[in-house]
């Protein structure tokens, strides 16, 4: 038995967020000398505590499981239940059957094998706008190649692309110098964490639920997540007064907030806000001199009838507000939308407001990784700048977008009936994103069940599921919870689910 | 706050603002300016070939390509362009995926890839690798980031770092917190390393009440270029296990070795030939990345670190530090499978692939020996070979002069030496002071590769400048 960290089931922090107990023992000192026992410099008594305070569910202990489940079904098959794994537990699209979108694919193979644009042989294969899309991007690269460490804020020809896409998107301009070119959207993130933290006294507030990569970041920059509740009851309505109530106990408690992130549309619950609630938040973010993370990353995710995508900065605009009045980061990637090229690793934030010396340090921050994968890049910057009406790649691709967004719709729709017909389920509708986040009702039994094996009620259930089933889910005390109440989440974007149903 | 602004400078992280990353740094940003403004400038200041009209290797653009594109090879046509064996292999590497080069992968990377790189660790060595300890990263520097967050808890905690070093360390280390302790290189015995010296810092930092964790060293050197011998590798190994330090060996140069009296030999290999104890005692970290060698594909940003004899439960934490950026990018992925598996005898690509490989292989050896043997002939300038990776790190030796002058222009004195290089040959370099060096020397960081052709005009052109400076800054007694 090791002295040291208790590396059981996860226990629940005040503020929702799954936090790692620990119990750090005297080993800490241990690595002064040479006339200890053997012990690793670096064993799990004498790690960074922020790492071991960092959870990140959506890959978590019940994925784990499953990777294990799916190596016994290799080397014996017939040992479960079940024929396969099916994972639920993410927003990863291809894994799952989706297609991408042929033009966006045209394009980037082209510029990773450019001599292939000086062959005649190039046009039996590809279609005539890629080609000429793809000779115009390696033209404005240096070297003419996706082999180069480019400029750390991106390729300039991407950013122009992407600040054109942003404007023609909002009806308001979009500046390429604002515009941080990343390794998925989660790099960006972590950077905007890493420049506003300096301790734990410094917060952010959250959604709660939310995606955990914010109170995985928060905890790995040693901040402080300080939770604000979206109400199930209301659709997870985002509610003014909870955002003002959370913020007072903050500063009651000593926390300096720095920012408000916003999950539009939402993960896990998929609400798309309204233009009015956008404003609220706007002004709040002004009032009160915080920063607006504003994770925009569904976008192109929206399948509730009347519910269109503002992003942040578009409402700011609209309502007369400047970069001298508030500071607006927005994230987008690549893996989402309906193009799902989550392995490409493509995304950007655009950050607009911040005084020059502190977008600086921005730029210095992003140029010790050099830069993000160059190919990435490009595809982003194809993603914000599709092809247009009368582009002879446009009618294609419109068709593919069109099926995946109306499976997607049909999938949302059909998935949330289903769990509303289950015995002890309710679920909200999935106006958008890619995930439904059911409640469920557990009996008293199962609840001491859980607790006799030692897990949340949430967590059992799950894992009970998987063993029997191989379906993977994420439990949603993996994203914080109001209270007791257990809730899982599924990704719609698994094909199978409309055979099962 | 003076700005009324949320972010203003003074409340932002001070470790944010005390990071220094010099290579895309002041003189960087001044180059980009003037080639705004029209000059024509030579970008010497970071290793970066496919800048400098390094072309990238035929047959893995060509598998990358149907790898992004799938569907060509559905098409009857996909023969006139690409070759049986660029298909196959393409079709090899999407096998192991679940949806092509779109879905996330495994947090640490496909399994095949690292399956193949633990065959080349193997191969390499002469010993077995466990795929399960090696983490594929968005680069090299991803990893080296991740390995030193879990390491460093709070400023008590050193990481010993090579002076000169690559930035990266001592930026990584500021932003996270840590101490980094020094460790002089000695320039005039080749840069070579001394365990004595090693002995000092870790003496010196310990009185400090620091707690030296990390030993991070770079074999081939950047910015310095020597290759370690199996001796200095084996103190290295048993000082650190004598210390109880995690040793770092930062490799990536493996394959840019310019003579042949010190061929690469890695960290592991000669761990794993000193047999238990010590192979079982020493945690050890080796970074590989397919950014340099001859396939410089710094834009892919594919890269991994290997783990030996690290605890198990530390592994499932950096796993977990991961899992929190999903997966890396799954292109780079198989561009590091490509590296580690390339074409062999008999496959149709292999002649090709051979002669590309070689030919910039050779022409990186040749040019080390080009600018090593341009800058001795300049006046004041001395400087070691390149015995690999990508740079040239030549001293120039300041006159007084020119040291006062800097001072009054409010440079350190061999950032005054590059700026004024730069506006006067378009030539961007780093700084010494980006890198660390000796108090009072002066250092100039170039990299070995522009091409063969702008060779000669390059230090031509430094030739010509330095001799400028020099008469404008001779000291008073040498003008009599």
């Amino acid at each position: 038995m090791q002295s040291g960290v208790d590396t059981s089931a996860p226990v629940y922090s005040k503020n929702g967020a799954a936090v790692r107990e620990q119990t750090v023992s005297s080993g800490l000192n241990q690595s002064k000398g040479s006339s200890m026992p053997k012990k690793n410099p670096v064993s799990i008594q004498s790690i960074n505590p922020k790492v071991l305070n960092a959870e990140y569910a959506v890959r978590g202990e019940i994925v784990i499981r499953a990777q294990a489940l799916a190596e016994e079904l290799k080397s014996n098959p017939g040992s479960h239940p079940f024929d396969e794994i099916i994972y639920c537990n993410i927003g990863n699209p291809q894994s799952l059957g989706q297609k991408p979108i042929t033009f966006f694919r045209e394009v980037v193979a082209l510029c990773d094998h450019p001599s292939l644009l000086d062959k005649p042989e190039t046009h039996a294969l590809f279609s005539s706008d890629a080609i000429s899309r793809a000779s115009r991007i390696i033209n404005k690269i240096p070297g003419q190649t996706t082999g180069a460490y480019s400029h750390s804020q991106g390729v300039t020809v991407c950013r122009d692309d992407i600040a054109a896409g942003i404007a023609a998107r909002d009806g308001y301009p979009a500046n390429p110098e604002d515009i941080f070119v990343t390794d998925g959207a989660s790099p960006g993130v972590h950077m905007m964490m890493q420049l506003l933290l300096s301790s734990e006294k410094d917060g952010i507030l959250c959604p709660i639920p939310q995606y955990p990569l914010y109170s995985a970041s928060i905890a790995l920059h040693g901040g402080t997540l300080v939770p604000y509740y979206l109400n199930e009851n209301s659709g997870w309505g985002l509610e003014l007064n909870e955002l003002k109530k959370r913020l007072q106990e903050a500063h009651d408690a000593g926390t300096t907030v720095r920012a408000l992130v916003v999950i539009n549309p939402g993960n896990p619950t998929g609400q798309v806000l309204s233009e009015e609630n956008q404003q609220d938040i706007v002004n709040f973010c002004k009032d009160e001199g915080l920063v607006l993370l504003a994770d925009e990353v569904y976008q192109e995710n929206i399948y509730a009838e009347g519910k269109t995508f503002n992003s942040f900065k578009k409402v700011a605009r609209s309502m007369g507000l400047e970069d001298k009045d508030i500071v607006i980061v927005s994230f987008q990637s690549v893996s989402k939308g309906y193009y799902g090229e989550c392995g490409r690793r493509g995304g950007y934030m655009e950050v607009t407001g911040l005084p020059k010396d502190v977008k600086d340090q921005l730029y210095k921050l992003a140029s010790v990784n050099l830069c993000s994968n160059v190919s990435g890049q490009i595809l982003v910057s194809l993603v914000m700048n599709p092809p247009k009406p009368g582009d002879s790649s446009y009618e294609q691709f419109a068709r593919e977008r069109d099926s995946i967004l109306s499976s997607l719709a049909r999938r949302a729709k059909v998935l949330t009936e289903a769990m509303n017909k289950l015995e002890g389920v309710s679920c909200n509708a999935a106006e958008g994103a890619m995930y439904v986040f059911p409640r469920l009702y557990l009996p008293k039994k199962a609840q001491i069940a859980a607790g006799e094996a030692g897990m949340k009620a949430d967590v059992f259930y799950t894992r009970r599921l998987l063993d029997s089933t191989g379906i993977v889910m994420v439990p949603g005390s993996g994203f914080g919870q109001v209270c007791a109440t257990s809730l899982k989440k599924m990704a719609i974007s698994h094909t199978l689910y409309e055979e099962l149903i | 706050m003076a700005s009324g602004k949320v972010m203003d400078p003074e409340n932002l992280n001070e470790n944010v603002k005390k990071t220094v990353y010099a290579v895309r740094g002041e003189l960087y940003l001044r180059a980009s300016e003037l080639q705004k403004e029209g000059k024509k400038i030579i970008f010497t200041n970071v290793g970066n070939p496919h800048a400098l009209g390094q072309k990238p290797l035929t047959f893995p653009r060509q598998v990358m390509a149907l790898c992004q594109a799938p569907f060509l090879m559905d098409d009857p046509h996909v023969g006139l362009l690409f070759p049986a064996d660029a298909i196959a292999k393409a079709k090899h590497y999407l096998s192991m995926t679940s949806g092509g080069v779109g879905a996330y992968s495994d947090s640490r990377g496909l399994p095949g890839v690292r399956q193949e790189v633990a065959n080349f660790i193997l191969q390499r060595d002469g010993y077995p690798s466990d795929p399960e300890n090696i983490f594929l990263t968005d680069g090299a520097s991803k990893g080296v980031a991740q390995v030193l967050n879990a390491l460093i808890r709070d400023e008590k905690d050193g990481v010993l770092v090579p002076i000169p070093q690559y930035p990266l360390y001592s930026a990584t280390i500021q932003l996270l917190g840590g101490t980094l302790v020094p460790y002089y290189l000695t320039e005039e015995e080749n840069w070579g390393m001394s365990i004595n010296e090693l002995r000092r810092s870790v003496t010196e930092a310990r009185r400090k009440g620091i707690c030296v964790r990390g030993l991070v060293f770079i074999n081939p050197g950047n910015p310095t270029g020597q290759c370690l011998t199996e001796k200095n590798l084996g103190e290295l190994i048993e000082f650190c296990i004598q210390e109880r330090i995690v040793l770092m060996a930062d490799e990536v140069y493996q394959q840019n070795v310019y003579q042949d009296e010190r061929p690469f030999i890695s960290a592991r290999k000669v761990l794993m030939g000193m047999g238990p104890p010590a192979s079982e005692a020493l945690e050890l970290v080796s970074f590989h990345t397919v950014s340099k060698g001859f396939l410089g594909e710094c834009g892919q940003r594919g890269g991994y670190f290997e783990m030996t004899n690290f605890h198990p439960k530390t592994v499932d934490e950096l796993y977990k530090v991961s899992s929190i950026a999903l997966s890396p990018n799954v292109s780079g992925q198989i561009m590091m499978g490509l590296m580690v598996n390339p074409p062999k005898p008999g496959d149709i690509s292999y002649p090709q692939y051979e002669a590309e490989s070689k030919a910039i292989s050779l022409s990186l050896r040749k040019r080390a020996h080009i600018m090593t043997d341009g800058f001795n002939a300049c006046e004041n300038v001395v400087c070691n070979f390149t015995e690999g990776a990508m740079y040239s790190f030549p001293q120039v030796k300041l006159p007084q002069a020119a040291v006062a002058a800097a001072k009054k222009a409010g440079k350190a004195p061999d950032v005054f030496y590059c700026l004024r290089l730069l506006e006067a040959t378009g030539i961007s370099t780093v700084p010494g002071s980006g890198f660390g060096q000796k108090e009072g020397t002066f250092h100039v960081r170039t990299t070995i590769l522009p091409s063969e052709k702008d060779m000669p005009g390059i230090m031509e052109s430094f030739k010509k400048f330095n001799q400028d400076f020099m008469a404008q800054y001779a000291d008073a007694k040498s003008k009599l």
